[in-house]
């Protein structure tokens, strides 16, 4: 049984000019003990779909879906319950995550007492460890520092020192490389890699860089307009991409055409939030698109753990 | 090191806003059109006798000299006597202005007291009834007029309950019959310092009232405050990380929000110190409380200009401390401070 359930998820936020539809149709299988990345665009739903399984959507947003499992426990009841204790969140800009005007010490310390009965003394020990265990080279130091007085990439580390603080053993990673340096983005990703080995650690990793995914991830997920339109292993997913978004996704990366003069880009923009997609959300930008692909759902194709929607026969891509 | 530095510049310009009030001061009383002679040689005088007084007071000397023998002479503590009563206005002061100090830290505290954690509360529960509740509070609380609210809580507490004491500072036959010693002039900790507890709760008594009525306005401005910006602190990252942390409502909404909008509330404190003890006036004198508010409001009346002029340097100076203990205890709070 995946240590994360999704199937048919979708998170519709009321407005006074409609519903957003900020997640339509998400469906995701995370396997224990594996880095499992979500890619998509801005607007795709991939961060509305971690704060879903962390119960921190919107006052008044409407959960739906057919399974919305964590380790066999429905999290449209139990989000609140589990998060912070088995479900942690390493959150994209460390800067804004960090409590400006607690010291470190403080901060950490809050996260532990409030999850394990120990005295001061092992707890502020507990806190050091914690962030020897990221790699962060004088913890006290950084213990007694304010997060004004880190480097993005040591805010990263402590941060997710507080998520193992809690002693979660899943944690959602919402973009935790975009606000950093490449460089120090890379050593977070190792250390994410390390972690995940040493302390049996299950990642969802948010993110809309493909670098991230071939960098880091065992499994991809490919988000578009809300929907989950391709999955399946890392490799598979990069070298043979089943769906013509995913294609396109790739085309436009750098080195993918390393001599072109211009680099390639989708034409057309996702479509709005608030609107109702009858077929392929990406049929109106997609270079293959038939007739059919605009009046109806795409179906399901490949198989078990391999699966993209597409209306293109296989074979034919 | 940098909060050293930080604290020297903020006494730095302490003390340039001293010096300036004091030219203020001298400025103020160069042109209103009164002849302090005339009042210092006391009613109907003779020419002769205004003359006289004339040279006493030294009003014939250049413009910069008088400056300097006032500034010098202000500096010092020594404020001259009253040109009323004669009596030295450094021993009024002694009497009054712990009196006045005791109603404005006790009713400011109280505005915090109760502003603060009702500003959290209704930020908490933003738009629900207790928020509604709050803010009807708050505008009833900022809108109500000081004399009212005074009448008002004497009627309540003192005439129908009969709980509290209607006005003075302490009962007639403590300060008869036995009375306290003056130590530091603040009747709480006078009481404490002399072991009388009976006087200290007497003198809280009488505290109260005036107080709550001082507390009024600043508590309610202190919860609007506290209300806008817990509500927008509370959109950010960090809290929505604490949230994912596992922390408890009530540790997110004290041990990390409240100390970021702790700025705005500290600026409060320092503004409603300054209208406890300026606006302690009105209430000063409904409450019988013998202060500062009293005694300036009577020299104002009779044109006492030596009176006036102490009582502006006395509570530009609490002004100014009380400001730069605000400066200190933001630094203190967000680290961040010191360093802009």
């Amino acid at each position: 049984m995946p240590l994360l359930e999704i199937k048919n998820l979708s998170v519709s936020i009321p407005t006074p000019d409609g519903d957003v539809h900020a997640v339509r149709a998400v469906s995701l299988d995370i396997e224990r003990g594996e880095i499992h990345g979500v890619i998509g665009e801005s607007g795709c739903g991939k961060t509305m779909t971690g704060m879903a399984a962390l119960g921190l959507v919107p006052k008044g947003a409407r959960i739906q879906a057919d399974r919305f499992h964590f380790d066999g426990e429905d999290l449209r009841e139990n989000a609140v319950r589990l998060r912070g204790r088995r479900i942690g969140l390493i959150s994209q800009d460390p800067a804004a995550a960090l409590n400006p005007v607690l010291s470190i010490a403080s901060q950490m310390d809050d996260v532990i007492r409030a999850h394990r009965d120990m005295p001061r003394r092992a707890r502020r020990a507990e806190a050091a460890g914690l962030l020897a265990a990221t790699g962060l080279p004088d913890p006290e130091r950084v213990l007694r520092s304010y997060p004004h007085q880190l480097s993005g990439g040591m805010q990263q580390r402590v941060v997710i020192a507080q998520a193992l603080a809690t002693g979660a053993d899943f944690l959602i990673a919402d973009e935790p490389t975009t606000a950093l340096d490449v460089s120090v983005g890379a050593q977070v990703l190792a250390l994410l890699r390390k972690l995940v080995a040493e302390r049996g650690l299950t990642v969802l990793m948010i993110t809309h860089d493909m670098d991230v995914i071939a960098e880091a991830c065992d499994r991809a997920t490919v988000l578009y307009a809300g929907r989950s339109i391709e999955t399946g292993p890392v490799d598979d997913v990069l070298q043979r991409p089943g769906h013509p978004y995913t294609r396109a996704l790739l085309a436009a990366l750098p080195d993918a055409a390393p001599h072109a003069a211009r680099l390639s880009a989708i034409e057309g923009s996702i479509p709005a939030p608030r609107s109702t997609i009858a077929g392929c959300a990406f049929a109106p930008r997609c270079p293959q698109a038939m007739p059919v692909c605009a009046a109806e759902p795409p179906p399901e194709r490949g198989n078990d753990g391999r699966r993209w929607l597409c209306h293109l026969p296989e074979g034919t891509r | 090191m940098e909060l050293l530095r930080y604290i020297l510049r903020r006494m730095l310009l302490s003390a340039f806003v001293v010096v300036g009030v004091t030219f203020l001061v001298f400025v103020v009383a160069q042109v209103v059109p009164s002849d302090p002679a005339a009042l210092y040689a006391g009613p109907r005088p003779t020419a002769e006798q205004i003359e006289k007084a004339r040279q006493e007071l030294n009003l014939d000397a250049p413009l910069q000299a008088r400056f300097a023998t006032f500034a010098t002479a202000m500096a010092s503590g020594d404020f001259g006597i009253s040109y009323k009563s004669r009596r030295l206005i450094a021993e009024d002061l002694r009497a009054y202005l712990p009196a006045t100090l005791e109603l404005a830290v006790f009713s400011t505290g109280l505005a915090l007291l109760i502003g603060i954690p009702l500003g959290v509360v209704a930020a908490a529960h933003q738009g629900r009834w207790a928020d509604r509740l709050g803010s009807f509070g708050s505008i009833a609380a900022v809108a109500m007029p000081t004399f009212f609210l005074a009448m008002i809580l004497q009627l309540v507490f003192a005439q129908w309950l009969g709980i509290l004491p209607l006005s003075g500072r302490l009962s007639r036959e403590i300060a008869i019959s036995a009375p306290l010693q003056m130590i530091t002039g603040f009747n709480l900790i006078d009481a404490i310092l002399a072991g009388r507890f009976d006087v200290f709760g007497d003198a809280l008594a009488h505290l109260i009232l005036p107080a709550l009525t001082l507390a009024s306005y600043p508590a309610g401005v202190a919860m609007r405050l506290t209300r806008s910006a817990m509500i927008e602190i509370l959109e950010r990252r960090h809290i929505v990380a604490a949230r994912a942390l596992g922390l408890s409502e009530p540790r997110i909404l004290f041990g990390h929000a409240l100390p970021n909008a702790m700025g705005p509330a500290l600026t409060v404190i320092g503004l409603s110190f300054a209208y406890a003890l300026t606006g302690a006036v009105l209430v000063e004198i409904i409450f019988a409380w013998p202060g500062l508010g009293r005694y300036v409001s009577e020299a104002i009346l009779a044109k006492d200009f030596p009176v006036i002029a102490a009582v502006t340097m006395v509570v530009t100076i609490c002004y100014v401390v009380m400001n730069l203990l605000i400066d200190i205890a933001q630094a203190l709070v967000d680290p961040r401070v010191a360093l802009s």
